[in-house]
């Protein structure tokens, strides 16, 4: 297996709340993982150390190692801002940015780190919104407000805009819990499309949507990884207890 | 207890419950207010009537008031109120934006909560401390080191003609902007930290720096709110009186320059009301606050109308 992202005794503090316990995972290149656990265990705060996002916390210390290609991502002398263009994130809900327009919020990210010719815009904007299957539906009104569409078509212009900036990362932060169900399928159909070029990280609460987009499953409780591997193993024949309680409906 | 006592027996609606009162009553006082505006405007407009029959539209364009002939233009005042409000609404925006924007976003929480609570207490000195602060400090200043270096070097430009006078339409524009900081400064503060976190996250995640947030999440969700903030604050600009009639000079010229003296419509009214005797010079008078009123009614009509342009089709934002 070949990891794009490891983390090392990797912890998260908050002030003295310590929400990730040394955490060691790979997460394979070119591949889905999903982390799982009860809500409070920690896998979004996990999830937001990897593209530095506790940077924007005063109170939040991220300790251990987190490797991006064998780089630590928190040494000293490496910008953060140019991780984050390595590695994306999609939130929760969807924020695209409310006073532009669907193209604007397309090529928002990739402005700020490239001077831009129109007719490049153009090819972004048009490439990036046909990967995420959204350019059928909004080809003829791009300079409309991106608040005019629904929400799943609003998540799936998020992630438009983060594969515009062309990362090699992308970090998902529960993408379908604010969705329906059609909706959650079109965007799990599309990370199963994204993983051939991009290494996903996806934390869901939703057990079923693990077991259909991940190939690894990571599961952690209280802050600590209890158990990862293959999905199929995971949710087939878990080695710990804890892991086959909660995959089973036990608790969580 | 038999079935016959659990029958639904419904209450009846009472004639004159709590409900109906507190409605008429706050509709009573709604009223109120529209009815003071429209009685001032009629009395105001009842005042000013033998001034509007004696000068007509002259009251408008003329530039020469001088009450002992009887001759009423206002010019001078409508053009010093407007220029200097506007002027002082540039000086003030950028820094009350800035500061806004250091409270929230870039100060430790507790330094931001510490500048946010003296801004405050800026606003709430009386504007005659301020006019003081002018009078006795600023515009000696302004004449001794600011007006002569700017007649030196930038002497060419009509903005800075001239003799350098202190009280001039500089320490006039200076003074008024130095009082709208704070309530543009609290009200872009407010409007600041309603912007959701998620839209940061947003920028930041796309590998944003701290600046390229703030232009393209933070300030565009908050747009409409902050010239919100900007209206307000010309609105505080036209009207200001005190502080302004201490500084500016108090002479009725239309000068392109910054150091000559000028005049603002609430200042006259300040200065000449007690000795407006004679019933054409109280009617002038008058007829000056009914233009202040329009203007100042204008100027928001305006800016409505821009932040509905700009905002037009953007849904979302703190209004």
């Amino acid at each position: 297996m070949n990891a794009k992202v490891t983390l090392e005794k990797m912890s998260v503090h908050f002030g003295a709340n310590h929400a990730v316990k040394g955490v060691d995972l790979d997460f394979a290149a070119n591949s889905v993982t999903a982390i799982i656990g009860p809500s409070g265990c920690g896998k979004s705060t996990l999830l937001r150390a990897i593209n530095r996002m506790h940077d924007l916390v005063p109170s939040a210390r991220v300790s251990g190692r987190i490797m991006l290609d064998s780089h630590d991502i928190y040494e000293r002398s490496i910008d953060p801002v140019a991780i984050r263009r390595k590695i994306g994130m999609v939130f929760q809900k969807p924020n695209p940015f409310p006073a532009m327009s669907i193209y604007d919020n397309v090529i928002a990210g990739y402005k700020l780190n490239n001077g831009v010719q129109r007719s490049v815009a153009d090819e972004i904007v048009e490439s990036c919104l046909k990967r995420v299957a959204l350019w059928d539906e909004v080809k003829d009104r791009l300079k409309t407000s991106a608040m005019d569409l629904s929400g799943g078509q609003q998540q799936r212009l998020c992630i438009a805009r983060t594969i515009a900036v062309q990362p090699e990362v992308i970090l998902m932060d529960e993408p379908c819990s604010a969705l329906d169900p059609i909706a959650t399928l079109k965007i799990e159909e599309l990370i199963d499309e994204l993983k051939e070029r991009y290494t996903i990280i996806i934390v869901t609460h939703n057990m079923q949507q693990a077991a259909r987009v991940s190939d690894a499953t990571a599961f952690m409780y209280l802050g600590e990884l209890v158990e990862s591997g293959a999905t199929r193993k995971i949710f087939t024949t878990p080695e710990k207890r804890q892991t086959e309680d909660y995959i089973t409906g036990r608790f969580g | 207890m038999t079935e016959a006592d659990s029958r639904y027996e419904p209450e009846r609606r009472r004639p004159l419950g709590g409900d109906t009162i507190y409605r008429w009553l706050t509709a009573g006082f709604g009223l109120l207010v529209l009815a003071i505006l429209g009685l001032m405007l009629f009395e105001m407009a009842q005042g000013s009537l033998p001034s509007l029959a004696k000068s007509g539209w002259s009251f408008i364009s003329g530039k020469d008031w001088d009450a002992v002939q009887g001759n009423f233009g206002a010019l001078p005042f409508i053009f010093g109120s407007v220029v200097s409000a506007v002027l002082a609404i540039l000086v003030a925006t950028p820094l009350s934006v800035a500061t806004a924007l250091f409270i929230t976003e870039i100060a430790p929480k507790k330094v931001g909560g510490v500048i946010a609570s003296l801004v405050e207490l800026l606003a709430a000195i009386p504007s005659v401390i301020y006019g003081l602060w002018g009078v006795l400090v600023m515009a000696p200043w302004l004449q001794q080191s600011v007006q002569p270096w700017l007649i030196d070097h930038l002497g060419f430009l009509p903005f800075f003609s001239g003799a350098p006078f202190g009280a001039s339409r500089m320490a006039g524009v200076l003074i008024q902007a130095i009082m709208i900081i704070p309530i543009i400064t609290a009200i872009c503060r407010e409007v600041l930290l309603a912007v959701p976190q998620s839209q940061r996250e947003a920028a930041v995640a796309l590998g944003a720096t701290k600046w390229e947030m703030i232009r393209i999440a933070v300030l565009p969700y908050g747009r409409s709110g902050v010239l919100g903030a900007v209206i307000l604050g010309l609105g505080r600009a036209i009207g200001e009186t005190m502080a302004v009639t201490m500084v500016i000079g108090n002479s009725p010229l239309i000068s392109m320059s910054l150091l000559s003296p000028a005049y603002t419509m609430p200042s006259v009214i300040a200065n000449e009301f007690a000795e407006a005797t004679n019933a054409l010079h109280s009617a002038a008078l008058m007829e000056i606050g009914l233009i202040l009123l329009f203007v100042t009614l204008a100027v928001n009509v305006l800016a409505r109308v821009m932040i509905w342009s700009v905002t037009r089709g953007a849904k979302g934002g703190v209004a």
